[in-house]
């Protein structure tokens, strides 16, 4: 139903320009003179134009490259992990709560979303504080139900073993309220016609959950999956408060969006270096353009062909 | 939608065989087996914050589990009293809450107000009118959907800083604007497309102007997807920690998200009145949730669906 | 409803500007990354507010990891508090030449009361501009419990075979007996590795030498230094990779932990949660060492400088001329015991047993400042105190033997480090 008014030139500048002038100054251009910066860096004090020699620093100079490979293989994880843990349990969650017969269906779905209300810097602190050795909340937990023996020596956000690991989990236990919430909705809107039909026929739950209801969620499960891979490379809060700047132990817990706060603006005992921190937030635009391509020309349209 | 579960039910509940079988009172069980322990996984940090900071920094570690008032049964019944206000105390006299959440209120309402009215005038131009460049422009304001802003904030800080509204609330509001509009745009356009043209039409052969149109006729036909709008920018904003701390870290403009936090980084030692803070920042939240959650999910799942 | 919408906008974008409306007092925000002494800080602004009504003083501390980063981007972008506290030598240097962050203050009234050497680390090389008023030095050692000492039989340690006696002696008794972490590398490297190599390397004479090339960190006395630290891990609470500053300086005035490697700036919150006896004892010396051949790190730590940017540049001379008067130096001495004043005014030493102890031992031993501070901290890539900072933990964990750190500290030096120059 594409409409065709024409349009007085006053009402459509009245209607446009407003969102278009915020929308320009305070998005779009810090993002394209971000490109910009990363072209130029300061040398003895002034700022001049280098062509691509930052890019040639961030992957060749040692001490650039060792820590971004080492934040990107974090990024990667941490997509990993959330993909085979926050969307399956979401998905768990919501097709449990979203099952007509379940009592208290309002009471849980109000639970499970609540950490997700919640401000990073909340969450973070109460986690590090009761993950804390000193404290030992979560390890008193852990040795209740006899698991202690998983206890790792050197406390859970201080072993690199399971530093990044537990930084994840505690992101996928905050964050798993939006999929959950998703899948919801995709799993409350399909026609319940559909599947009584599908029971006369003499299905069971599980083979009504995967031959009918599961395809119709695929779009759903596409756009998780898409906000999961962007919302990874904005992920910054989360390490920031658990493990401070420096992303320990031994960077352990790196991100690129860490790695671009510290090098933008310098952490104890660097220099901040504003034109090295623009060309990794750069790179990090690029990765993302690829990703969200990807996903609009690959498997979003097979989806929904589908 | 509740209304319809509910129908259904009923429905069921006529087919179904008088008494139930073993077998489906177990299958009954078996989702709260699950539920149950995900919500006390979701709860129990909050417990834990809330409880302990009603103690003071010896009671934390002594008796993390017990709440300030409890019983004991040990050498004979007796009540253990270990309340103690010193970590509120502390955070009352040591940070400027009331101006914190003060400025928290400004900036997200102000923020959602320029979102909606900016986001619904330019919806409306793009789904209303025909005219050069409209795809173009839908195409830009859509872009912003999946490149996170923070990318840009080295040059953000350039720009705020000539506009002369670093350190001030106009910064965080209309960087909050630009970062929400992609989104509102994407929405309400939509909708927009499927308000009804002879109902506009009509309005305007009795002489409506174009901007009467749009805030007393479309406007309230779409109040759904407005209502979705604003609550999926309502918590980025109020929980945004980074804008807070590039563009507005002075004392003066700074939102409880990073007053407390930057309150708690300062009293790191003092764990009672770190504590005390993160409750003071988790209650109005908590209890706005627990009053609105059902409008508040039904508008994000709305957001879902399309 | 055009009109309406228009000024509803318009009210709404001014309504917070109505928060900064003026008076007649000029308030000076004062940037500083002693977060546990703002009760102290209040009360010396407090003398200069009662002499200068018009002027009002807001103590706005950061985190200490925090501070750096967050100046950093404030001076970058030509904003920041009025007042700023300095870190010593290369990191502030940087704020001054590279930022253009602090203002050149070489002609305040007042400054003739700093030696050179208090002067020395905040101003440039050639000397010819300063920028920060010096406050205080630090110094390092070892605060301990005495009501565990006492229990146990324990005399205090002079050299290292007495200090693990003493530690071993503790755990045996079920009493962690180090609090000491390395979630925050860096209290490790200042509080274990600056605290000892003065006394194994022969202080300031080593650290002249090393700026000379004379001196490697490769030296038996280095490599002797990190092997008495690494010494420490089976003493440090357990999980201590996990555990952060800020709990150690919970866990010893709790009375989780019998001995703190410390700095003297601990010792005024120590006072307001311990509630037992405290005492101090002097860095430990290698066991051949005669007890006078002793060093301590006296280090310049704090002053405090100008933002270049100020909107009150009158004001903020105003409050620094004050910084160099005699009565803030005692001012600052009484409200702080623990930081050790820089000026050469005649002052009465504060009546706590702990400070008096720190201060004894400049009369005692010879003084140095931390390894690395003067001139090795200026590649941002091989900065000297980051790069053993980022490997402690690992030489900690056993993953790194005390050679294998040195002969990385010396590589990275190497890499850019030019003696003499």
């Amino acid at each position: 139903m594409r409409t065709t008014k024409r349009a007085h030139w006053h009402h459509l500048l009245i209607f446009i320009g407003p969102a278009v002038l915020i929308y320009s100054v305070f998005l779009a251009l810090p993002l394209v003179d971000s490109l910009r910066l990363s072209l130029y860096s300061r040398v003895d004090g002034e700022v001049v134009f280098v062509g691509l020699q930052n890019f040639d620093k961030l992957l060749n100079n040692p001490f650039f490259s060792e820590r971004f490979w080492g934040a990107l293989k974090h990024n990667f994880a941490w997509f990993v992990l959330f993909m085979a843990i926050q969307n399956p349990v979401g998905l768990l969650l919501a097709a449990l709560v979203s099952s007509p017969k379940l009592k208290g269906a309002a009471f849980y779905r109000t639970v499970i979303f609540t950490p997700t209300t919640m401000s990073i810097v909340i969450i973070g602190w109460a986690w590090t504080l009761m993950l804390n050795p000193l404290w030992g909340i979560v390890n008193d937990i852990l040795n209740f139900f006899r698991l202690g023996a998983i206890i790792p020596s050197r406390g859970w956000l201080g072993s690199e073993d399971t530093a990044l690991i537990v930084v994840i989990l505690v992101g996928i236990w905050q964050y798993i309220g939006l999929p959950f919430v998703l899948f919801l909705a995709s799993l409350t809107a399909i026609d319940e016609e559909l599947i009584e039909a599908a029971r006369v026929d003499g299905a069971t739950g599980w083979s009504i959950f995967w031959r009918i209801k599961f395809p119709l969620i695929l779009p759903t499960a596409g756009i998780v999956a898409i906000l999961t891979f962007v919302g990874n490379f904005s992920a910054f809060d989360n390490v920031y408060v658990m493990q401070g700047s420096t992303a320990g132990p031994d960077y352990g817990t790196d991100l690129l969006g860490v790695f671009f706060y510290r090098t933008a603006f310098g952490t104890l005992g660097s220099v901040p270096d504003l034109y090295m921190g623009t060309t990794i937030a750069t790179v990090m635009f690029g990765i993302i353009l690829t990703g969200v391509l990807l996903y609009f020309f690959g498997i979003q349209q097979r989806l929904i062909r589908d | 939608m509740a209304v319809q579960v509910d129908a259904k039910q009923g429905y069921s509940a006529e087919n179904l065989v008088p008494t139930k079988s073993w077998g489906q009172r177990i299958s009954a069980i078996i989702p709260h087996l699950i539920l149950i322990p995900y919500s006390l996984l979701a709860l129990f940090p909050l417990f834990i914050i809330i409880v302990n900071s009603l103690k003071d920094r010896r009671d934390l570690f002594r008796t993390p589990y017990i709440p300030p008032l409890w019983f004991s049964f040990e050498d004979g019944f007796h009540f253990v009293y270990i309340f103690s206000s010193s970590g509120y105390q502390q955070v009352f006299e040591r940070a400027n809450v009331l101006l914190y959440f003060g400025n928290s209120i400004v900036v997200t309402s102000a923020a959602l107000f320029l979102i909606l009215l900016t986001g619904s005038m330019i919806s409306f131009a793009l789904s209303e009118y025909s005219f050069w460049g409209s795809r173009f422009l839908a195409l830009y304001m859509a872009l912003g959907i999946m490149i996170p802003i923070r990318l840009g904030t080295v040059s953000l800080i350039g720009i705020v800083r000539f506009l002369g509204l670093y350190n001030s609330l106009p910064a965080l509001i209309l960087v909050y604007a630009a970062s929400g509009l992609p989104i509102a745009v994407f929405v309400l356009t939509e909708y927009m497309r499927q308000v009804p043209m002879e109902l506009k039409d009509a309005a305007r052969v009795d002489g409506a102007s174009e901007y009467r149109i749009l805030f007393t006729l479309v406007m309230p036909v779409i109040r759904p997807a407005l209502a979705t709008v604003l609550v999926f920018n309502m918590l980025p904003i109020w929980n945004g920690l980074w804008f807070p701390l590039t563009l507005a870290p002075n004392e003066k403009v700074r939102t409880v998200t990073l007053g407390l936090s930057a309150f708690a980084g300062q009293y790191k030692t003092d764990w009672t009145a770190l504590l005390a803070a993160l409750t003071l920042a988790m209650i109005p939240v908590l209890i706005l949730y627990g009053i609105f959650s059902r409008q508040f999910i039904s508008g994000l799942t709305r957001g879902a669906v399309k | 409803m055009k009109k309406v919408t228009l000024l509803a906008f318009v009210i709404l974008m001014l309504l917070p500007m109505t928060i900064y409306a003026q008076d007649d007092v000029v308030e000076l925000v004062m940037g500083s990354w002693r977060t546990e002494d703002i009760e102290q800080w209040e009360a010396m602004i407090a003398l200069f507010e009662a002499e200068n009504p018009n002027i009002k003083v807001i103590f706005e501390p950061t985190l200490n990891t925090e501070y750096n980063t967050q100046i950093q981007t404030l001076l970058s972008a030509g904003e920041g508090p009025d007042l700023i506290t300095c870190r010593p030598f290369d990191t502030t240097l940087l704020w001054y030449q590279d930022l253009n962050g602090l203002a050149d203050i070489s002609d305040l009234p007042g400054l003739e009361n700093f030696s050179d050497v208090a002067l020395g680390a905040w101003s440039t090389d050639d000397g010819s501009a300063t920028y920060c008023v010096p406050m205080a030095t630090v110094i390092h050692g070892f605060i301990y419990n005495v009501e565990i000492f006492d229990e146990l039989g324990l005399e205090e340690p002079r050299t290292e075979s007495e200090f693990f006696a003493v530690l071993d002696a503790i755990q045996e008794a079920g009493i962690t007996p180090l609090a000491i972490s390395t979630k925050d590398a860096w209290t490790i490297t200042t509080m274990g590795f600056n605290n000892l190599w003065p006394n194994f390397c022969d202080g300031e004479n080593t650290r002249l030498a090393m700026l000379s090339g004379e001196a490697k960190h490769t030296d038996d006395c280095f490599v002797n230094t990190f092997e008495s630290v690494q010494r420490w891990a089976d003493y440090m609470p357990d999980g201590f990779q996990s555990i952060g500053y800020a709990d150690t300086q919970q866990m010893f005035p709790l009375g989780l932990a019998a001995i703190y490697p410390a700095g003297s700036w601990e010792i005024p919150l120590f006072n307001s949660i311990a509630d037992f006896e405290m005492g101090a004892f002097r860095p430990y010396q290698p066991d051949d060492r005669a007890p006078e051949d002793c060093w301590i790190d006296d280090h310049v730590d704090i002053a405090v400088g100008m933002n270049a940017n100020t909107d009150h540049p009158e004001e903020a001379r105003i409050f620094l001329e004050w910084l160099t008067t005699q009565e803030f130096a005692q001012a600052f001495f009484n409200n702080q015991p623990g930081f050790f004043p820089l000026g050469q005014h005649e002052l009465e030493a504060p009546d706590d047993p702990l400070a008096a102890a720190f201060l004894s031992w400049r009369s005692e031993c010879g003084s140095t400042i931390r390894l690395w501070d003067q001139r090795l901290r200026r590649d941002p890539e091989n900065d000297g105190y980051a790069v053993t900072r980022d490997n402690m933990p690992l030489l900690m964990n056993g993953e790194l033997t005390p050679q294998e750190i040195a002969q990385i500290a010396q590589d990275r030096m190497d890499s850019w480090y030019v003696p003499g120059e």
